[in-house]
């Protein structure tokens, strides 16, 4: 089992579903990510997702497109956050998941994408937008390298697409609480949350919920029909606003 | 069914989206395929393109201009379509599709306003909502054609994110599209986008093409020996070559625009200075430092100011098929000047690019006969130009 899996099952065995924390590499500051990380993950967050800056962010809302803006106003790159990873790794057993846009990972290479990010210690990819017809070319060597792929299910997605997605995962299916960019207020979590539990059941993956989820009321109502709930917009916003510390505290919130 | 990889040209195009837009797209493509198949359907968009439009456009044997630049030069007058440019000829056919596919609202990006225009004046027609994304940085210059959405009853955000152009109106009319798709219509502009949209807008842009080939044979009993277009997404340049794919003796030239020169690093000349990447949905070049960061693109045309183009101009280009020159904007001003004083037409100035190109083909061939896609009129652009000339004159 890989440690990304084991980290869902370790917390479904203390009956609760694995905090997936968010943040985005080089933001508040590049020199400060493995920080940012180790303080996460020792104020609970179970998971990383590490994102990774793009100019072009057409699937995020406000909050993480300043973020990306910031990250890359000060030098970020996909070399320097898998960097940070490699830091954070000396300090931290946490599982970490690159989170991002295809164009940079395009751009340095699949191959060699797979290999440096084993290297650096990152457990999994997620990309924004490779949909499972597209993925294949990443995939599989970041698979071959023994890294968990992450697929996105959306409330608009088809059965076909679902059992679609289940296929090329490796670990847990990323369910989209809401059609809208991350940050989207307005979800109806209850009702995400029981589509999510469909999703796991139709495809026997763990499940993690995510986009909208804000508070520890948000993840207390989702809880008990997901694996893992992923806090995303509402972490990148307390540490810009009150740096890492901020950010740690927040997860100790969510983690109740 | 659910396609697998669909819509590729060669090693390009495909469908790079967020998941939840995925079903979106095959009920795009699902309706396309119907309505193109629905003769009442196809009837009404004709009706529309001949009454409202003006279609068809004529071919004019350019004398004056061909004896300035050398070479025998036929324009495809898609400036006079209504509205002034050849963007309206996609609006027609995909709002169409959209009241087909029972969708109320209808978005739109927009670079130089042209497509804006023509979006909101057939939402107009057909009485459907319309809201545009624009540039803040194109809303500036493009002035008029904002004032003209607005009274066309269109809503114009202005996007002030990233380089605040065409790219960054087009990231935010995704966000837009992946958060309303229920209800919403997403009214791509050019050849360019996940599939299916390349080969839809291509679809309704081929009618340039068609029109051409056939008017150019009749006045000339030959087929020409190149055919021209600017290229920004490069929806003019593919309807027009469309018709000529399978004429190996035609030569199919795109026009890019070189901004202040290749060497400037301020161009959106994608095809000739770009790399293969993805961006917008699809696999094609964008202009991208190493570490896959798309770079500012620039023009003096908002039309063609894109680090990014369509997919079958990209496979175009490496199949060797059709090539692609770059004209920088000093040269594309002359070029907007030179129609003007000699054939008594004030293009645009995307379209102008091709213009000051025909100076190069007449030195290369010269006498060649050349079929160019006057892709719009300039009046949206007069500020612009005037602007730039009052520069040039102040020796800057
Ligand atoms: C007159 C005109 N020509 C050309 C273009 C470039 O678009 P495309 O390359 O899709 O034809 C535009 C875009 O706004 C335009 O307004």
């Amino acid at each position: 089992m890989s440690r990304l899996t084991a980290a869902l099952t370790q917390a479904g065995a203390a009956h609760r579903p694995a905090l997936v924390a968010y943040l985005c590499a080089g933001d508040p500051h590049p020199d400060t990510t493995p920080d940012a990380i180790v303080a996460l993950a020792d104020a609970g967050a179970d998971v990383i997702e590490l994102g990774v800056p793009f100019s072009d962010p057409s699937a995020d809302g406000p909050v993480l497109q300043r973020a990306s803006e910031r990250a890359l106003a000060r030098g970020t790159t996909l070399r320097r956050a898998l960097d940070m990873v490699q830091a954070a790794r000396i300090r931290t057993a946490v599982p970490i998941v690159l989170f991002g846009y295809y164009n940079p990972l395009h751009a340095r290479g699949a191959a060699r994408v797979a290999a440096e990010a084993r290297e650096a210690g990152v457990d999994g990819l997620l990309t924004v937008d490779l949909p499972p017809e597209e993925s294949a070319t990443l995939r599989d060597p970041v698979v071959a390298a023994g890294l968990d792929w992450v697929p996105l299910v959306a409330p608009t997605s088809t059965d076909a697409r679902i059992a679609r997605a289940a296929e090329v995962a490796t670990s847990f299916v990323y369910c989209i609480s809401v059609a809208g960019v991350t940050g989207a207020g307005g979800a109806d979590l209850a009702r995400a949350a029981v589509r999510a539990q469909a999703v796991r059941e139709r495809t026997g993956r763990p499940v993690a919920l995510g986009f909208g989820i804000k508070t520890r009321d948000d993840v207390a109502r989702v809880a008990p029909f997901v694996d893992a709930v992923v806090v995303g917009s509402a972490i990148v916003q307390a540490m810009h606003e009150g740096g890492i510390a901020a950010g740690a505290a927040l997860v100790r919130s969510l983690r109740g | 069914m659910e396609s697998t990889t669909p819509g590729r040209f060669g090693p390009f195009g495909g469908r790079f989206v967020a998941e939840t837009l995925v079903p979106a797209l095959d009920a795009l493509e699902r309706a396309y395929t119907e309505a193109c198949a629905d003769a009442e359907h196809e009837a009404e968009r004709q009706r529309l393109l001949s009454y409202w439009v003006g279609r068809a456009t004529p071919i004019f044997h350019a004398v004056r201009l061909s004896r300035a630049v050398g070479c025998d030069v036929w324009l495809k007058r898609e400036d006079l379509c209504h509205t002034g440019a050849h963007k309206v000829n996609n609006t027609v056919g995909q709002v169409l599709l959209a009241r087909r596919m029972g969708k109320p609202r209808v978005i739109a990006e927009t670079g130089a306003g042209q497509h804006g225009v023509a979006t909101a004046s057939a939402c107009a027609l057909l009485g459907l909502r319309c809201d545009v994304y624009m540039g803040a940085e194109d809303v500036r210059r493009q002035a008029p054609n904002v004032q003209r959405m607005t009274l066309l009853g269109a809503r114009v955000i202005p996007v002030e994110s990233g380089s605040r152009t065409l790219k960054d109106a087009m990231n935010e009319a995704l966000r837009d599209w992946v958060t309303n798709v229920e209800d919403t219509y997403y009214c791509v502009g050019s050849v360019a986008g996940p599939h299916p949209y390349p080969t839809i807008v291509r679809g309704f842009q081929r009618i340039i093409g068609d029109e051409a080939r056939a008017q150019f044979l009749e006045a000339n009993g030959v087929l020409p020996d190149a055919v021209a277009a600017c290229v920004g997404g490069g929806s003019n340049a593919m309807g027009l070559f469309a018709a000529f794919l399978d004429d190996p003796g035609v030569e199919l030239v795109g026009v890019e625009a070189a901004g202040h020169g290749l060497g400037s690093g301020q161009h959106a000349a994608t095809l000739t200075a770009g790399r293969v990447g993805v961006l917008h949905g699809m696999r094609t070049y964008v202009l991208q430092d190493d570490d896959g960061q798309v770079v500012e693109a620039h023009s003096i045309s908002a039309g063609l100011d894109y680090p990014a183009v369509g997919p079958e101009h990209a496979w175009l280009r490496d199949s060797g098929r059709a090539r692609y020159v770059a004209i920088d904007d000093d040269d594309a001003l002359e070029g907007f000047q030179l129609l003007a004083r000699t054939e008594g037409i004030l293009a645009a100035l995307e379209t102008s690019h091709v213009l000051a190109w025909l100076r190069t083909r007449g030195e290369e061939a010269p006498g060649s006969r050349v079929l160019v896609s006057l892709s719009g009129r300039g009046d949206k652009d007069l500020v612009t130009i005037g602007d730039a000339l009052a520069a040039k004159a102040g020796g800057r």
